[in-house]
């Protein structure tokens, strides 16, 4: 798929680059601070932040309805069930990480991961990667919804299912030990 | 007609996915607690789902396939989060601590 424009329209397209930058800036800054902040809400917030710009990019991939569940979902559901789970369980303060910590994991950590970004881009950057001559579906949202209930039903009822589970499996496992204030768990 | 500088290139986008694995993998192994670790495989969890729609957008001949997919991504995320979140809090009234590293059932 080739992105071209009418020259009619430059200024809006030098706009619509420093905007994706923009949203670059704030996925990557975003994973930084969740990655490194001592704080763990910090970390929290930072995370909202990447997960924001992710979105915003979907935006620029002509996904609009994957952008707008991007923000349902991740910025809204799980980022919100994150910070309950920081206020419930009151964790530590990492900023005592003790110097031991560094020479063992940090270090490491950062070579793999390093050595994996390194390896992974060199491919990415060198490959020549070329688009589908024919394209079959344009990929609307009435296509995604009737491929949902059609070709992909098996992985959308198993989806479901996983989801029941996963919802009676945390209320399991959160009521547990939690004495007969609540009522008769 | 004129071609856009950034946005329109997968490899701007893949690079960025790659950003945001690596930045995820660095903060599983290193961070001690989990939520933390549970904020890094968020973190990865999007990156495949930006590799995802970008591969979508640009070569897939079928544009509906990356974006079914991606959504499946996100429902397991949600899934996986709920559970984590969970385990963090039943940990948590256990052991008084969810750092895993001091978390240990057997040495006392």
């Amino acid at each position: 798929m080739e992105f071209s424009f009418n020259p009619d329209l430059k200024l809006y397209v030098i706009l619509a680059d420093v905007a994706f930058v923009a949203f670059i800036a704030m996925t990557l800054l975003g994973a930084i601070v969740a990655v490194g902040a001592r704080q763990l809400i910090h970390a929290v917030l930072g995370l909202v932040l990447s997960l924001a710009g992710v979105a915003g990019l979907y935006v620029y991939l002509g996904n609009h309805f994957i952008a707008a569940m991007q923000i349902l979902i991740y910025v809204g559901a799980v980022s919100i069930s994150m910070v309950f789970a920081v206020m419930l369980a009151r964790p530590p303060q990492e900023a005592s990480m003790k110097p031991l910590m560094m020479a063992t994991k940090v270090a490491p950590a950062a070579i793999v991961a390093l050595f994996g970004g390194f390896t992974v881009g060199r491919a990415v950057i060198t490959h020549h990667w070329e688009a589908a001559k024919v394209i079959t579906a344009e990929g609307t949202v009435t296509q995604i919804g009737v491929n949902l209930l059609t070709k992909n039903m098996l992985v959308f009822e198993l989806i479901s299912v996983v989801l029941l589970t996963a919802i009676m499996g945390s209320v399991v496992i959160a009521k547990r030990g939690r004495g007969t204030a609540g009522g008769n768990g | 007609m004129i071609q856009p500088l950034l946005f329109g290139h997968i490899e701007v986008y893949l690079l960025v996915a790659l950003c945001l694995f690596v930045l995820g993998l660095f903060g599983l192994m290193s961070r001690p607690g989990f939520v933390s670790m549970l904020i890094s495989i968020e973190l990865i969890l999007n990156g495949a789902g930006l590799n995802f729609m970008a591969f979508n957008t640009f070569l897939a001949p079928d544009k509906t396939l990356g974006a079914t997919f991606t959504l499946f991504i996100m429902g397991l995320a949600a899934a996986e989060a709920a559970i984590c979140l969970s385990i963090a809090v039943a940990v948590y009234r256990r052991f008084r601590t969810i750092v895993a590293d001091e978390i240990s059932g057997m040495k006392d």
